[in-house]
């Protein structure tokens, strides 16, 4: 009897405690910056687009909801030709986030993707893909991969030894 | 006159039943430390407007496993009972509806014939979750009904009359509150189990039964037991004002806002209640009406006899 009291007490008391809501539209709620929200495609700090098409974002999605077409450039680097993610079908899981080795495709704090249109949710890549980093800042895919394009041959990346030529007796 | 404070008394209960959805969400949510519903219109109040036009328009629907008379006779019946309780209750010393001499008795036979609309309700849906509801409120307030009525012979022997505005005059000087304290915690029970509002909600008991009595209704039928439910709060409210806290007495303020600041009070009560306390077991209710409240009324009975008598010789 005595607890129960003690029961209405407390849940009196609380009355004049601050309720805990975010009032959303109008209160944004804090999201950390590796929260999993609207997918978007990065460029390294030279401006170029990080993404080489290898498909492997596209394999890893669980819901396959990530479709593009690799193509090249004369100078060698690869890119998408097109790259289109379906919005209405992405579980926002961010195994794409995940296996992509050039950290092109990044999610972004952003989860307000309301629309009317199930066909508006299909973005292409006009729509995912942004000027800056995204949130690895120096990052450059080709300058620390041993591939070689016109203007940076074999052995010309960062951190990388010149190439052995084993033809050579001298050591 | 007389036409336009019937047809205000009458029509009160039943827009404060529509404020009191608000309240009721708004306050718990406060308790609960939410804001509750506060986007439509000033202080969310549009969510009155909006949920009746919701209900109106909702598919009304009848299942054709049911008995259609009583199907549709039982939701009027708890808001007619209501209502016939709000017409005995003075609000002050020149508003009220009626004023029988037998008020108190009126209010207890008028709640008692609410009880109907539960059972038929269950009864008619021919749903076992709906009957399982039906058979617990009325076992539930068949026994809590004795000493509802029990409980408040020790207001009448101190008033030494059955009319309620008589009861209210013989509180001039100490409010019933006072001597009749025991009384007042047993009738507040019997009230919540009367209403059948949470912590007393068995009949309902939406995590066993589904909806209990009212699983199978829908549209403005399961909006009838909605605004039956909080007409009962608030005649239970008013007749704890009314019995035990003088009524329309108070200091300064005209006796209508004494009234309504007291009626106020006792839902907010109500509310709180139902925020805090948790649902006893089926036996647990039965047992503490039977074994607990049923002796304590009759022993508060018959110690307001006997002191009267005292006093007396
Ligand atoms: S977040 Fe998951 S579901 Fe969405 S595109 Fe990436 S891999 Fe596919
Ligand atoms: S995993 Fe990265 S680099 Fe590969 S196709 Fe997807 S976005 Fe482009």
């Amino acid at each position: 009897m005595l607890s129960m009291l003690r029961t209405i007490w407390t849940v009196f008391l609380h009355l004049f405690r601050r309720p805990v809501t975010v009032q959303y539209p109008e209160e944004k709620p804090y999201l950390p910056p590796r929260y999993r929200g609207r997918i978007i495609l990065s460029r390294d700090p030279d401006g170029d687009e990080r993404c080489v098409g290898c498909y492997l974002c596209s394999a890893a999605c669980p819901v396959d909801c990530i479709a593009l077409q690799a193509g090249e450039r004369e100078d060698g680097r690869r890119y998408p030709e097109w790259f289109r993610i379906n919005f209405s079908r992405c579980i926002f899981c961010g195994l794409c986030e995940e296996a992509c080795p050039t950290y092109a495709i990044q999610l972004t704090p952003d989860f307000e993707l309301c629309d009317f249109d199930r066909q508006s949710l299909v973005y292409e890549k006009k729509d995912l893909l942004i000027d800056g980093t995204g949130k690895y800042p120096g990052y450059n895919f080709y300058r620390v991969a041993g591939l070689a394009i016109s203007g940076k041959d074999k052995g010309a990346s960062e951190n990388e030894d010149k190439p052995v030529d084993v033809k050579s007796l001298l050591p | 006159m007389q036409i336009v404070v019937v047809l205000g008394v009458l029509n009160a209960p039943l827009i404060l039943a529509a404020l009191l959805i608000w309240l009721e969400r708004r306050f718990l949510a406060l308790l609960q430390d939410r804001y509750g519903p506060n986007r439509v219109g000033p202080l969310g109040l549009g969510i009155v407007l909006a949920d009746m036009i919701k209900i109106f328009t909702k598919e009304d629907w009848i299942p054709p496993f049911a008995d259609r008379a009583v199907f549709i006779l039982a939701p009027a019946v708890i808001v007619v009972t209501g209502l016939m309780s709000v017409a005995v209750i003075p609000i002050t010393e020149t508003i009220g509806v009626t004023d029988l001499n037998i008020g108190l008795l009126f209010f207890l036979a008028m709640s008692s014939m609410g009880v109907y609309s539960v059972v038929l309700a269950g009864w008619a849906s021919n749903n076992k979750y709906a009957l399982l509801g039906g058979l617990r409120a009325s076992a539930q307030m068949v026994s809590y009904e004795v000493f509802m009525g029990l409980s408040l012979m020790g207001v009448v022997l101190l008033a030494g009359s059955f009319s309620l505005r008589e009861i209210v005059e013989a509180q001039r000087d100490v409010w019933f509150i006072v001597p009749q304290f025991l009384g007042f915690a047993i009738f507040f029970i019997a009230g919540l189990a009367e209403t059948h509002r949470l912590p007393f909600d068995l009949p309902e008991a939406e995590a066993e039964l589904v909806a209990g009595f009212h699983s199978e209704y829908s549209g403005m039928k399961f909006g009838m037991f909605f605004v039956g439910e909080y007409v009962g709060v608030t005649v239970v409210s008013a007749m704890i004002v009314t019995l035990f806290f003088g009524g329309w007495m108070g200091p300064v303020l005209p006796g209508i806002v004494w009234f309504g600041l007291k009626l106020l009070f006792f839902i907010l009560v109500f509310i709180t209640l139902r925020a805090s306390l948790p649902r006893p077991r089926f036996d647990q209710l039965m047992a503490f009406g039977w074994k607990v409240l049923l002796p304590l009324s009759l022993l508060n009975l018959v110690v307001t006899a006997g002191v009267l008598l005292l006093l007396k010789t």
